[in-house]
């Protein structure tokens, strides 16, 4: 990839820039040396790098806006950065475009413990939120396994989920409102302090968006009672099959727990090596079943979710004794990606969700491309909510691996899209799984999202080339896929 | 009588957009009075119905737009699920698509969510007359835009809605509800205070004299939240709560003109409007001759003017039900946003036109 600054006419944008941006912001505000640019360079998807054309580091919303109005003159377009920890090539920046971080807006504005929310600034921290609100008895409940660095900012854009969204939702449901500031510098108000607001749900719009539609200055999102008590079983299973059922047969039971995980055998051995969390490492599966509520409701529950899971066919069943090993049990989830992270040298988690009903036979095809491919596959799963994520174990110095992972990848998403799911639960499309749009979505759909683009960013100018394809790229995907003689890989089977 | 009527929809709508003719949307005509009057041709959706798919233990449900809402929680109640948004009604005929274009959500709202929370997936006709389908049938999904919730409370002015898939929920094992006496100004500060502790509520409402709260979950749940909140049991509660969410209940019997207020949940109250408050003070019904705009918006809120009072002069002007605007107005650079959003699913006008704001 090239370097910034090798092209003149880069180089001409670049000192305009620059200029402006030095009568709106202090000096140490704006970066454009090329080692001051190097943090910026890439996500969590560190596979895809670049380095932006400039870095400039607002600290109030009125510079976003002044910020954002220069760049719209100069006609530069704009890529938003949280704490870079997403997982797709969303805030991947743009060599001839502006970085904007918004890592300086970190201040909690307000908490308000009766009406229960919290006023933030976008580069808050998830868990920062809850730390706050704690003192109220209060928190705040998406919690993403990224929650100790990731911005609400970039959990919008996202519209970020946690090990807990079966039964409190996702970011979409615990956000009131949005202070945006658009590419032409002007700010809005989206949603409000009521539950609802007039007009059309442009919250909902913008969250998941991408950092496609605007630039989310302010947050205001609900906070929630912390529950009385939480209560958590750990069940082993032979057969990855009857796991499956038994997420099955608790939500058929009445019951939605707080949090419901899945990982499988290498994922199970890989934690239990990185963190010593007791596991059963001859299981094919474990399950992790958190429920939450009253004392008594919670006492209710965990007898029959016991029985459940014993009657599903489980080899053993644990509940957490204390409050120190239900940390115990969830911090081998939490610890899964850089447990799996140790096992080589690179790994790409992917993000598909399915119909909970597939798994077994998804799990099994994934097996089979694992295999076919020689790239070896741990699966983590937030089985309560269908949303799987695959890591794939490669070695980037290897030639052509990465190509071959990407592929593989690629496949898996496609699969999730076969069996009635998704190709991405709560990462985002970003960079990462732009061909695979041309898979899920139609021509007329992809152009109905262009066009919404527009109505907020007529020119393309922020975060240009992420989530949503143009037809042309996915006719040249598409010719990939259908001359088999071209195929990268012809002699994989293809499902 | 299920059947598939895409195809034809789709057509009318592209014929419709190529002639630059208006479209009335229906299906059960039980919510034509919420928002303003539409001129058009009538796009009758009501033939389009059935239940194409319900996997409880998957916890979705897919159903066509003109799918009755009661053949959709009968079906639901079978499998010992729920909407748990309680969508409102008003009348035998309400359907799946009309509920969900009109957002609404009955006394469980600020416990279990939005009726827009539960939209999990869409398939709508644009005002190019394509068909598109947006979201899906899984819990998670951050592919594309979300234009399925963005179809919860457009009103059809961007999209004919012909298919939604909603997240459904197991119905609680047990309810009771608790009545207490109390005025508004305290009933508030209850609620608020209610809802800051990890209590099994799941409604909470004032009438004007005492305090309903409704507690779900598990039998002993219930017995010692109770304990902690107090009260009288209240015998007939699953009729009382209906008539909350139907507004049959006596309050909305009156003859002014009657607007719904969607304030903070701390908002004081106003001592000098006769009200009713729900969703534990987050929305307010009020009677009210004046549009309350500026108090609504001063508290953080908006207002929508439900019905006209009787004694108002009838809709001319294209200004809506007795006069002047029904929903609050939008700030300026708000409303030229909503604009290009609109042109944007809806390029000639045609769908709705003028149901929400008289610009859209
Ligand atoms: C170890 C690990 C675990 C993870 N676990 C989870 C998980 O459990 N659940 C989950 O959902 N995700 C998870 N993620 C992914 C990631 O943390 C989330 O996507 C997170 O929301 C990204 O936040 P960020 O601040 O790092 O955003 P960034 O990575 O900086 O940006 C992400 C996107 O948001 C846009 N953006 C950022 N700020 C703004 C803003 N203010 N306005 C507009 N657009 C903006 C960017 O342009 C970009 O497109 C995980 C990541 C890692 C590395």
């Amino acid at each position: 990839m090239s370097e910034s600054g090798t092209s003149p006419a880069v180089h001409a944008r670049r000192s305009d820039l620059v200029r402006g941006l030095l009568a709106l912001l202090p000096a140490e505000s704006v970066l454009h040396e090329p080692e001051d640019l190097r943090p910026y360079e890439c996500d969590g998807l560190s596979a895809y790098r670049r380095l932006p054309m400039v870095v400039a580091l607002p600290s109030t919303p009125e510079q976003v806006q002044a910020v954002m109005r220069l760049a719209h003159r100069l006609r530069v377009p704009v890529v938003a950065r949280g704490a870079g920890t997403g997982l797709s090539g969303g805030a991947l920046p743009l060599e001839d475009g502006l970085l904007l971080s918004l890592a300086k807006m970190k201040s909690i504005l307000a908490i308000d413990p009766v009406a229960r929310t919290a006023r933030v600034q976008p580069g808050v921290r998830n868990l920062a939120i809850s730390e706050a609100a704690r003192p109220h008895g209060l928190y705040y409940a998406p919690d993403p396994s990224s929650q100790i660095a990731c911005t609400i900012g970039g959990n919008v854009a996202e519209n970020s989920g946690g090990v807990h969204c079966l039964k409190y939702g996702l970011t979409v449901h615990n956000v009131l409102k949005l202070e945006v500031v658009t590419v032409e510098g002007e700010r809005l108000t989206l949603g409000a302090d009521a539950l609802d607001a007039p007009g059309y749900d442009l919250l909902a719009l913008m969250t998941g968006s991408e950092g496609l539609l605007a630039v989310v200055v302010e947050a205001t999102v609900r906070l929630l009672p912390t529950p009385e008590r939480a209560q958590v079983l750990l069940a082993a299973y032979d057969d990855v099959a009857c796991a499956g059922a038994a997420v099955g047969a608790i939500i058929a039971a009445g019951i939605i727990p707080a949090g419901l995980e899945m990982m499988d055998n290498p994922a199970i051995r890989a934690a239990e090596a990185f963190v010593h969390a007791d596991y059963p490492v001859e299981a094919a599966a474990i399950l992790l079943c958190e429920l939450d509520g009253t004392n008594e409701e919670v006492s209710e529950q965990v007898m029959r979710v016991r029985e459940l899971l014993l009657q599903s066919g489980a080899t053993e069943v644990r509940t957490a004794r204390d409050e120190a090993e239900r940390a115990l049990f969830w911090k081998g989830r939490k610890a899964a990606f850089p447990a799996v992270g140790r096992l080589s040298p690179d790994y790409y988690c992917m993000d598909g969700t399915i119909p909970r009903r597939r798994l077994p036979e998804v799990l099994e095809r994934i097996e089979a491309l694992s295999k076919a491919y020689g790239l070896p596959v741990a699966n983590v799963f937030h089985a309560g909510d269908g949303n799987l994520h695959p890591l794939i174990l490669y070695d980037a110095n290897r030639p052509g691996e990465l190509e071959r992972t990407e592929e593989l990848g690629g496949r898996i998403l496609e699969l999730c899209v076969e069996v009635g799911g998704t190709i991405t639960g709560e990462h985002g499309v970003g960079m990462e799984k732009i061909n695979q749009m041309c898979v899920q979505f139609r021509p007329a759909e992809l152009e109905q999202f262009h066009a919404v683009k527009a109505a907020f960013d007529p020119e393309g100018l922020l975060n240009p080339g992420k989530a949503v394809p143009t037809l042309h790229r996915c006719a040249e995907f598409g010719a990939m896929h259908v001359h088999g003689g071209q195929l990268k890989f012809p002699d994989i089977p293809r499902f | 009588m299920d059947q598939d009527l895409s195809r034809q929809l789709a057509e009318r709508v592209h014929t419709a957009q190529a002639a630059g003719m208006p479209l009335r949307i229906a299906a059960g005509n039980t919510k034509a009075w919420l928002g303003r009057p539409v001129e058009g041709e009538t796009l009758d959706v009501a033939g389009h119905r059935g239940i194409v798919g319900y996997e409880p233990t998957e916890l979705v449900l897919t159903a066509r737009a003109g799918t009755p809402l009661s053949e959709i929680e009968a079906a639901l109640a079978e499998a010992g699920q729920c909407l748990a948004f309680e969508p409102p009604h008003f009348g035998d005929a309400a359907t799946l698509g009309g509920s969900v274009a009109c957002n609404l959500s009955g006394p469980a709202r600020p416990y279990a969510g939005a009726c827009r929370d539960f939209v999990l997936g869409t398939r709508i006709i644009n005002g190019r007359g394509e068909v598109l389908r947006f979201g899906g049938e899984v819990m998670k999904n951050v592919a594309g835009y979300d234009l399925s919730r963005l179809m919860a409370g457009a009103q059809g002015t961007l999209g004919v809605i012909l298919e939604v898939s909603l997240k459904v929920l197991p119905r609680p094992a047990a309810e009771q509800t608790l009545a207490l006496e109390m005025d508004a100004a305290a009933a508030i500060r209850q609620f608020n205070a209610w809802a800051a502790r990890p209590l099994p509520i799941t409604a909470a409402c004032h009438d004007g004299e005492r305090v309903r709260v409704r507690l779900s979950g598990a039998e002993a749940a219930l017995r010692a939240a109770r304990r902690k909140l107090g009260g009288e049991v209240v015998a007939d509660a699953e009729a009382f709560w209906r008539s909350v969410r139907e507004q049959s209940h006596a309050f909305f019997n009156g003859s002014g003109a009657l607007w719904r207020l969607s304030l903070p949940p701390a908002t004081p109250v106003d001592p000098i409007l006769l009200q009713f408050i729900d969703w534990g003070g987050a929305q307010r019904w009020v009677y009210s001759e004046p549009p309350p705009w500026e108090a609504a918006a001063a508290a953080g809120g908006h207002a929508t003017r439900w019905r006209a009072g009787c004694h108002a002069p009838s809709p001319s002007g294209g200004e809506g039900r007795g006069g002047g605007a029904v929903f609050q107005p939008l700030p300026e650079g708000l409303m030229a946003l909503h604009r290009r959003v609109k042109r944007s699913l809806d390029p000639a006008g045609i769908l709705n036109p003028g149901r929400l704001y008289p610009e859209l």
